[in-house]
C-alpha cells in the first residue's frame, strides 16, 4: 500500500495525471540494456543475471527490460516509463546512462536505481562494477606466455579508465613473463561493432600479432583469429565457449546474478541502502573461463595459481615497483595502488608505447 | 496480363493517399510479425499508435516527449527537403547535427560559468554556423570540382563521428568528469541550457524553432523567387538555367541552409535532452530525417506530421518493448517497413495499372 501511494506523489509531484499501478505482492524489476540481449558479451551477461533474478524469486518478481536503449536524452525516458509503470528497483547497465539515471531518480525518491560503472551516487541510487582488471592480470600471464612473436593486440573500446586499466593490467603480467613482450592497441571507438572488431582483428595478425586481447564484446575477433590460424583469444564479457579450444584459450567473464539477486532481495526486505560495490573475482562478480587445453599445463596451473592468490586478497594486481609511461615513479615496491586511482586510471604504465587518444 | 503505365501528370489524389496507405499496410504486415513473434497484434499496435497519446499512466508524460523526439527531426527534414525539391541530395545531415553540437557546446564551455543571457543565443548561432561549415565541403567541392554529394556529405558523417570521439575524450572534456569521457552537463548550467519555454510540455527552443522552419520554408517554398528556382532546378534543371538560374548558387544555398538547421538541431539536442557531448552523441536522427523528409512528400506540412507519426513510433516502440517485451529490432523493422511501403505505393503515383494486353505500340 504504502509503494502505491509513494509512486502516485512521485507521479504528482512531476505533474503526471494517471495512477501508478504497482501491484503490492510482487517486485518489479528493470534492466535498461545498451545493446541487444543477443550479443554474446556485455548486454547478454546482464540479462543472464535479469534471468538468474527471475529464476530465484519466481512470482514474487516481475522483471521488464528494454534493450539497444540509446545513451542520452532516449534513456532518460526509458528509464522514467520504467520508473512509471511501477518498477522498483532499475538497474541502468552502461556508463553512459549515468547523468540521466541521476536525473530519473531526482523525479522517482521511491524507486530504486543501481547504476553499472559509474561514479554518481544519490539516496536512492548505488552504482556497481566489477574488477575485470583481475581478469585482465591472468589474461596477460597467459599470453606473454603463448605469444611466439612477442606481438599482442589489444582492441580497445574507449579511452575511459576501465579500459586503461585493463590494457595496464594485461601489460604488466604479460611482461612479467616475458620482457619481450609488445602491445599493439587498436582504438575501435565501440563496444558492440562485429565489423569493425574484425578489421581491427585482422589489421593487428596482420602486423604479426598472434595473440589477440579484446575490450569489444562481439566475438568477430574470435572468427578472424580462427580464420588465421595460430592466433589465440579470450572471450570478453561472456565465455565465448562456441571458439574453444583454439583461438578461445579462456575468458573472462561477467557474472551479475549474485550481486542482481542480492540487491533485489534488499528492496524486498527493506533494507536497500546506496552503495558502492567493486567487486572482484573473490566474490565472484568476475570469472575466469575454462583455461583450454591449447595453454600447456604449466602456464595453466600458474594462471590458476595467480587467480587464487587474487580471490584470496593475497595478491593484487597493480603492486609496486611500477612507474607510469613517461617513467615517474606511481608504485614502490610492495605498494598496492588504492581504488580511488584505479577508477580514475588515464595513464599508461612504463613500457607501453603510443598514446591515449583524446 | 498486369501493366503499368506512366500518368501524364503525377496524381494528386495518390499524392496524398499514399503515406495514409504505407501506415495501414505497414500496421497490417507489422501485425501479422508481431503475432509471429507471439505476441497480441492488436495490442501490440495500440501500444504503438494509441498509448503514448491516451494511455493513462503514460500518455502525461509521453506526449511531451512526442515534440522532444519530433522537434529535431522535425528541423533536419525541413532543410533536407528543400535541397531534395532541387535535386540535391544531401545524405550527411548526421554529421552536420553533430558538428553544430560539437561548436554550439564548445562556445557555450568557453563560456562556462558565466551567467549571462547571451550564452545560450550565442550558442545557436555557433551551432548553425557550425553545421553551415560542414554542408559547405560538399557544397564546394561539388560546384568547383562536379563530386557527387551524396558520397562526400555522408562520408563527412564518419569524419564527425570521429571528431566527437576526439572532442569528448579531450578538447570538451569535463574537468571535473574524473577521466571520464564527456563534457560538462548543460542541464547544469543554466545559461547554457536548452530549457523548456512552457514548463511541462517538451516545449524547448530546438521545438520552437522546428516550428518557425516549416513556416519559414512554406513560405520560402511557395512566396519566395528563390523557392521558385529551387523547384525548378529540381523539376526542369535545362529550363531553370534558361530561366537565369545560377545552378552553384543553388548547391549552395541548399547545402548550407539544410547544414545550419541540422546543426541547429544538434545544438538544441546537446544542450537539452541530452545535456552534454559524449562520444556517441548522436543517435541516427540526421538519417530518420531523410525518412520523415520523405514520408512527408518533401511538403512543409507534410513533414511536420511526418515528424510527429515518426515520434510516435519511437515512443510507442519502447513502450511496447516494455510493456509486451517485444524486441528492439522489431520496432525498428516496423520502422523500416514505413518507408519500404511508402516508396511501394508511390509507384501509383506516377503510374497506374492496366489491365490486360496493354494498347499497341
Amino acid at each position: 500500500m504504502n509503494r502505491r501511494t509513494l509512486l502516485a506523489s512521485a507521479a504528482l509531484a512531476l505533474g503526471l495525471a494517471g495512477t501508478a499501478m504497482a501491484q503490492d505482492d510482487t517486485t518489479k524489476v528493470g534492466f535498461i540494456y545498451v545493446g541487444p540481449v543477443g550479443d554474446g558479451g556485455w548486454t547478454y551477461e546482464h540479462e543472464q543475471g535479469r534471468l538468474a533474478v527471475e529464476e530465484h524469486f519466481g512470482d514474487k518478481v516481475e522483471t521488464v527490460f528494454q534493450e539497444s536503449v540509446p545513451e542520452g536524452a532516449d534513456s532518460e525516458r526509458a528509464m522514467t516509463q520504467m520508473a512509471l509503470s511501477g518498477a522498483d528497483i532499475i538497474f541502468t547497465t552502461s556508463f553512459g546512462y549515468m547523468d540521466p539515471t541521476i536525473n530519473v531518480a531526482k523525479k522517482f525518491p521511491d524507486v530504486k536505481f543501481e547504476h553499472a560503472t559509474g561514479y554518481k551516487r544519490a539516496d536512492n541510487v548505488s552504482t556497481y562494477s566489477a574488477r575485470f582488471y583481475e581478469g585482465r592480470a591472468i589474461q596477460g600471464l597467459i599470453a606473454g606466455h603463448m605469444t611466439e612473436t612477442n606481438k599482442i593486440g589489444y582492441i580497445a573500446s574507449f579511452p575511459i579508465p576501465e579500459v586503461i586499466r585493463g590494457i595496464n593490467s594485461a601489460y604488466l603480467h604479460a611482461k612479467e613473463v616475458n620482457p619481450d613482450v609488445e602491445f599493439s592497441i587498436v582504438w575501435a571507438y565501440t563496444w558492440f561493432d562485429p565489423a569493425k572488431e574484425a578489421d581491427a582483428a585482422n589489421a593487428l595478425i596482420e602486423q604479426g600479432a598472434d595473440v589477440i586481447l579484446q575490450h569489444t564484446d562481439s566475438t568477430a575477433p574470435q572468427a578472424a583469429a580462427e580464420k588465421a590460424g595460430n592466433v589465440i583469444t579470450f572471450g570478453q564479457a561472456s565465455d565465448m565457449g562456441d571458439y574453444a579450444p583454439m583461438p578461445r584459450v579462456s575468458s573472462i567473464i561477467d557474472n551479475w546474478a549474485p550481486y542482481y539477486i542480492d540487491r533485489v532481495q534488499a528492496v524486498m526486505d527493506g533494507t536497500w541502502e546506496s552503495k558502492d560495490t567493486w567487486d572482484g573475482i573473490g566474490p565472484g562478480m568476475v570469472g575466469i573461463g575454462e583455461i583450454t587445453d591449447a595453454v600447456p599445463e604449466e602456464v595453466k596451473a600458474e594462471a590458476l595459481a595467480m587467480k587464487d592468490a587474487i580471490a584470496a586478497g593475497e595478491y593484487h594486481p597493480f603492486t609496486g615497483p611500477i612507474n607510469k609511461q613517461d617513467g615517474t615513479p606511481w608504485l614502490a615496491e610492495g605498494e598496492v595502488a588504492d581504488d580511488g586511482t584505479l577508477a580514475g586510471m588515464d595513464f599508461y604504465v612504463e613500457g607501453l608505447t603510443g598514446e591515449i587518444p583524446n | 496480363m498486369i501493366h503499368l503505365v506512366k500518368r501524364p501528370q503525377p496524381s494528386r489524389v495518390w499524392t496524398a493517399v499514399t503515406p495514409l496507405l504505407a501506415v495501414v499496410l505497414t500496421m497490417i504486415v507489422g501485425g501479422i510479425m508481431f503475432a509471429a513473434l507471439g505476441k497480441p497484434p492488436l495490442e501490440a499496435i495500440r501500444t504503438i499508435f494509441w498509448d503514448p497519446l491516451f494511455h493513462p499512466q503514460f500518455a502525461a508524460y509521453s506526449r511531451p516527449q512526442l515534440l522532444v523526439k519530433a522537434g529535431p527531426l522535425i528541423l533536419i527534414a525541413i532543410g533536407l527537403s528543400i535541397g531534395f525539391r532541387a535535386g540535391i541530395w544531401n545524405i550527411g545531415a548526421e554529421g552536420q547535427y553533430i558538428m553544430g553540437a560539437i561548436t554550439g557546446a564548445a562556445v557555450g564551455l568557453a563560456f562556462y560559468p558565466l551567467d549571462s543571457f547571451i550564452v545560450f543565443p550565442l550558442m545557436v548561432i555557433a551551432g548553425a554556423l557550425g553545421g553551415w561549415a560542414w554542408g559547405m565541403i560538399p557544397a564546394l567541392l561539388k560546384v568547383k570540382f562536379g563530386t557527387n554529394e551524396i558520397l562526400v556529405s555522408l562520408m563527412l558523417v564518419y569524419v564527425a563521428e570521429a571528431w566527437l570521439a576526439s572532442v569528448s575524450s579531450g578538447l570538451l572534456k569535463n574537468p571535473e568528469g574524473r577521466g571520464f569521457p564527456g563534457s560538462r552537463n548543460f542541464q547544469q548550467y543554466d545559461a547554457g541550457a536548452n530549457t523548456e519555454v512552457i514548463a511541462g510540455t517538451g516545449m524547448h527552443w530546438g521545438v520552437v524553432a522546428a516550428f518557425v522552419a516549416v513556416i519559414f520554408a512554406y513560405v520560402l517554398l511557395t512566396r519566395h523567387i528563390r523557392g521558385f528556382h529551387i523547384r525548378l532546378t529540381g523539376e526542369a534543371p535545362r529550363a531553370a538555367r534558361f530561366a537565369g538560374v545560377n545552378p552553384g548558387r543553388v548547391v549552395i544555398f541548399c547545402l548550407g541552409l539544410s547544414g545550419a538547421l541540422a546543426g541547429m538541431a544538434g545544438l538544441f539536442e546537446v544542450s537539452g535532452p541530452a545535456g552534454q557531448i559524449t562520444i556517441d552523441f548522436n543517435s541516427g536522427y540526421g538519417f530518420t530525417a531523410i525518412i520523415v523528409a520523405f514520408l512527408g512528400r518533401l511538403h512543409p506540412v507534410g513533414i511536420l506530421l511526418a515528424g510527429l507519426l515518426m515520434a510516435l513510433t519511437y515512443i510507442g516502440g519502447e513502450l511496447a518493448q516494455l510493456m509486451l517485451g517485444l524486441p528492439g529490432a522489431s520496432i525498428q523493422l516496423f520502422q523500416g517497413m514505413l518507408l519500404f511501403f511508402l516508396l511501394a505505393t508511390d509507384v501509383f503515383t506516377n503510374y497506374r495499372l492496366q489491365f490486360g494486353q496493354g494498347e499497341t505500340a
